[in-house]
């Protein structure tokens, strides 16, 4: 105990000298726009002779709604089964051929393609890319084929993983009128209705240059991509894009409460409290003061961040009562979003002490302001984060991405780590008691049932 | 136009970019250095790895992953509350694992003084000071069986723990990382402690660094990190591969919607001259992702399965050769016909010469993407350290490729396929009742049995 004490003093000091400096200067990032509205955006980064290109839409599956849920993804599938240019196939092989790395991906709020390549061959993820921005051929006998691996895919992801169906109740619960109850993959009876024509409709009402926005971070000298971007997606023409109908959550009105019941060896228990993000506070910045956000990223940061923060200290080496405890909030989010706790009981220990002990916690953040120590090791965390995450050319475009896809700056990935560093412990409390409440929250869990029958193992 | 554009660049050779260059130094008691100077980010990655994994449990299963897992829960006096404290108060990331080969430690770190000296004082408590608590030994042996639940209930891992078990039975492969409810029962803290002298020396040590370090600096940190650790002496060498002499197949129920299936046999190691044709080739057969065989016949032209795929795993002795998939359960015996006939007919024909030349392109061209990260280049050093590579592995890994021939494969395919001596496991809801073949158990055979 006195050890404990005196090595958080020392820890104290450490920091008080200075925060570290942050390391290198923010890099260098360049900002073009072509004229048929598509963005581009370029971070050079010269460690090594490689380049990552991410094309990024403005469409997911918080755009969907009830009957085409899904469509977004298997939209994503069919881009890789030929334009009218280049057969199904035709992409992945020429790309492997260049020696790169590509794939897709599809979330709430956008949907990205990406290639990973040697600089010198920057254009053919170009090429192919503008190709199948307007040009997809959509097959139906593709379609017919597919749309069975996305099937099996949500088979693999959700229906066969208890945890993972439980989240997807406990947003379907969470949100009534938001998009963002549905799952990404869509549901599947929604899966196994849906038509090619379905994805025609979504590919040409979303996939033109001005919805979407292309990174590229690598060995690269801005002007000559975008000479290039030019070159292959400079005749390209762009569309009208819908204006989005409003995509609002209702007010919740009290505490919701589901049990998933399904074969599983674990039970597990989900507490989501609705939240502001980033993109509330632009919309509402009389009601949502920047800062809140931000002093929820480090309320976030207090409870799971590392090993010494309080969920795996309290809930897993002190009371013994969870295995694991995370939290998750992205305030990168489009709309209002979750702030989860995750948590899976102790050998021995039940759900019921589990939520008591998580309780605690919520309650004596809303209490009692973090010692300054606790706050300064969070602040030294996230600055170092900052630093590591300069090792990954694909994170660094991802960060861009996400925010230009939700309709935010990405020079606010810069300006991060200056707000962060400006939370203090009674803007946390404060954040804690406005938004951690029972009217905002719901609770999930999962009940595990026996396996039916005696299994082979 | 455009499309003469991308066929001349795609032309372009790869020459010339800056390779990693290795310095490697060994500590006064005997560890091996490998380190890479990166001085463009204020940062290192810093790894110790040793051959302390799962294959060196004997009967004890879960000895090494507890073991390893305990380490940072209790150091030099201080709590594992403290440890992590340490760690985070200058931002540094600590890391832990056990395999079934390799026990590590290691840590991501800001060079600025004085947080860098802090996070390797901290770790070389870690490493060298664990002083094994009582009361965290029960808490990490019962969040071990927790994990083990995590696995019963999904079907990917029962059929990963069930072939691998099949596979290597009485071989120190067979042994899982995560132990089983009974033996991690039976661990007690002389079991721990004996492990740690035995395996956590010197001798039996690799350390890799990559970072803003100057040599002086890299080679004090190595130091720091395992003197006070014994000289000792290098794990002994593992018993060869069991040869699986006919087919083995077992299907393990499990009410899930799909089936996972998993077919294989020993394959290679890390040193074998066959490597090169045996990786090259595999990228034809299920390794090169969208453009491989078992993609395009399981996925692409049925739309069996969302991963189809095909690796072998080189260890120290023959690693597994591993092709899998997963499907709804009614199309199970489908899928794994196709799978098969795929292999069979590979390891029959071999790959075409256009087929080889793409696989050829892919890897030559890409190469620059595999060390294009301190964290990728970390996992390299390491790599070639714990196996004994030599020191010009990423020097030379293209021109090896490219001297592959057709021959090369198929003779090297042959040699290790034939005969079709495989191991399947299936994990599903319903299927056909295991033949012939019994399963074997569970739990570990009777002390002695290897060494």
């Amino acid at each position: 105990m006195r050890r404990s004490i005196q090595t958080l003093r020392v820890g104290y000091l450490v920091l008080t000298l200075a925060w570290p400096a942050a390391g290198v200067a923010a890099a260098e990032v360049r900002e073009f726009m072509l004229d048929n509205g598509l963005k581009l955006i370029v971070q050079e980064d010269h460690r090594a002779p490689v380049v990552v290109s991410q094309v990024w839409y403005k469409v997911g599956s918080s755009y969907e709604h009830e009957g085409i849920t899904g469509v977004s993804h298997a939209l994503e599938h069919m881009m890789f089964q030929g334009t009218e240019r280049h057969p199904a196939g035709e992409f992945s092989r020429l790309i492997s051929a260049s020696g790169g790395e590509e794939n897709a991906f599809t979330g709430s709020d956008y949907t990205a393609y990406f290639q990973k390549m040697a600089k010198e061959n920057l254009a053919v993820s170009f090429e192919l890319e503008a190709d199948r921005m307007r040009g997809l051929a959509l097959p139906e006998q593709e379609f017919t084929k597919e749309i069975k691996v996305v099937m099996e895919e949500r088979r693999l992801r959700t229906d066969d993983k208890p945890e993972s169906l439980m989240a997807e109740t406990a947003m379907a619960v969470a949100f009534e009128t938001s998009p963002y109850r549905h799952p990404v993959i869509g549901w599947m009876h929604d899966l196994e209705a849906m038509t090619v024509a379905d994805l025609r409709a979504w590919y040409e009402r979303w996939y033109a240059p001005n919805n979407a926005t292309l990174v590229v971070v690598g060995d690269v000298e801005p002007g000559a991509v975008f000479d290039l971007a030019k070159r292959f997606f400079g005749p390209l023409a762009s569309a009208t894009r819908p204006a989005p109908k409003p995509a609002r959550e209702v007010a919740q009105k009290g505490p919701r409460r589901v049990t998933v019941r399904e074969v599983a060896r674990l039970p597990q228990l989900l507490m989501a409290y609705k939240v502001p993000v980033l993109t509330s506070a632009v919309a509402n910045p009389a009601q949502i003061p920047r800062a809140e956000v931000f002093a929820l990223e480090v309320l976030a940061e207090l409870l799971s961040g590392g090993d010494s923060a309080r969920l795996p200290r309290h809930l897993v080496r002190e009371q013994e009562v969870a295995a694991s405890a995370n939290v998750g909030y992205n305030l990168g989010d489009r709309l209002e979003s979750l702030f989860t706790l995750e948590a899976v009981p102790a050998e021995g220990r039940v759900l019921a002490a589990l939520e008591s002990a998580l309780r605690r916690e919520i309650e004596r953040l809303r209490s009692e302001p973090a010692p300054a120590e606790e706050i300064d090791r969070v602040k030294a965390r996230v600055i170092a984060r900052k630093v590591f995450e300069q090792d990954s050319m694909f994170y660094q475009a991802m960060q861009i991405g996400f925010l230009e896809s939700v309709g935010l700056d990405w020079r606010l990935k810069d300006q991060y780590l200056d707000a962060v560093k400006a939370v203090t412990a009674e803007e946390v409390r404060t954040v804690a008691t406005k938004y951690l409440t029972d009217d905002r929250l719901t609770v999930a869990v999962l009940e595990p049932l026996p396996a039916p029958a005696a299994g082979g193992h | 136009m455009a499309r003469r554009v991308w066929l001349f660049l795609a032309l372009w050779p790869v020459v010339g970019f800056g390779l990693p260059k290795i310095e490697t130094w060994n500590t006064a008691n005997g560890a091996r250095v490998y380190f890479v100077r990166a001085p463009e980010l204020p940062m290192v990655d810093l790894r110790v790895a040793f051959d302390a994994g799962s294959a060196r449990d004997q009967t004890q299963w879960g000895l090494a992953g507890l073991t390893n897992g305990m380490l940072a829960e209790g150091a030099g006096g201080l709590t594992a509350q403290t440890l992590s404290e340490r760690f985070e108060a200058t931002g540094a990331q600590f890391n832990n694992s056990s395999g079934r080969e390799m026990a590590s430690v290691g840590l991501r770190s800001l060079t600025e003084s004085p947080y860098l000296e802090r996070a390797v004082e901290t770790l070389g408590l870690v490493l060298q000071k664990p002083d094994f608590p009582a009361e965290a030994l029960e808490r990490e042996r019962k969040l071990m069986l927790t994990a083990l639940k995590q696995r019963e209930q999904e079907p990917a891992a029962i059929a990963e723990d069930r072939f691998m078990g099949v596979l290597y039975h009485g071989h120190p492969y067979g042994s899982p990382p995560h132990g089983s409810a009974k033996t991690l029962g039976a661990l007690n803290r002389d079991d721990l402690l004996a492990h740690y002298r035995r395996y956590y020396c010197g001798r039996n040590a690799v350390i890799g660094l990559v970072g803003d370090l100057t040599r002086p600096q890299a080679a004090s940190i190595a130091e720091k990190l395992v003197s006070a650790l014994p000289e000792g002496a290098a794990a002994p060498p593992l018993p060869p591969a069991p040869k699986i002499v006919t087919p083995i197949e077992i299907h393990v129920l499990y009410p899930s919607s799909q089936t996972h299936i998993w077919v294989g046999r020993a394959g290679l190691t890390r040193l074998d001259p066959d490597y090169f044709p045996l990786y090259l080739g595999n990228h034809v057969l299920g390794g090169g992702g969208f453009i491989s065989r078992l993609y395009k016949e399981v996925r692409e032209k049925r739309g069996l399965s969302y991963s189809a795929y095909s690796y072998f795993q080189p260890m120290r002795v023959a690693g597994p050769f591993v092709a899998g998939l997963q499907t709804s359960f009614e199309q199970a015996d489908q899928a794994l016909s196709v799978m098969r006939e795929t292999l069979m007919k590979f390891v029959a024909d071999g790959p075409s010469a256009t087929e080889m030349e793409a696989s050829v392109k892919n890897i030559a061209g890409g190469f620059p993407l595999r060390i294009d990260s301190n964290d990728e280049v970390i996992e390299y050093l390491i790599l070639i350290g714990f196996y004994g590579l030599p020191l010009d592995f990423l020097d030379t890994y293209v021109d090896r490729i490219r001297a592959v021939s057709l021959l090369n494969i198929g003779a090297a395919f042959k040699g290790r396929m034939d005969p079709p001596d495989l191991v399947t496991v299936t994990v599903g809801p319903k299927g056909k009742p295991p033949p012939g073949a019994p399963a074997p158990p569970l739990e570990p055979a009777p002390a002695g049995r290897h060494h």
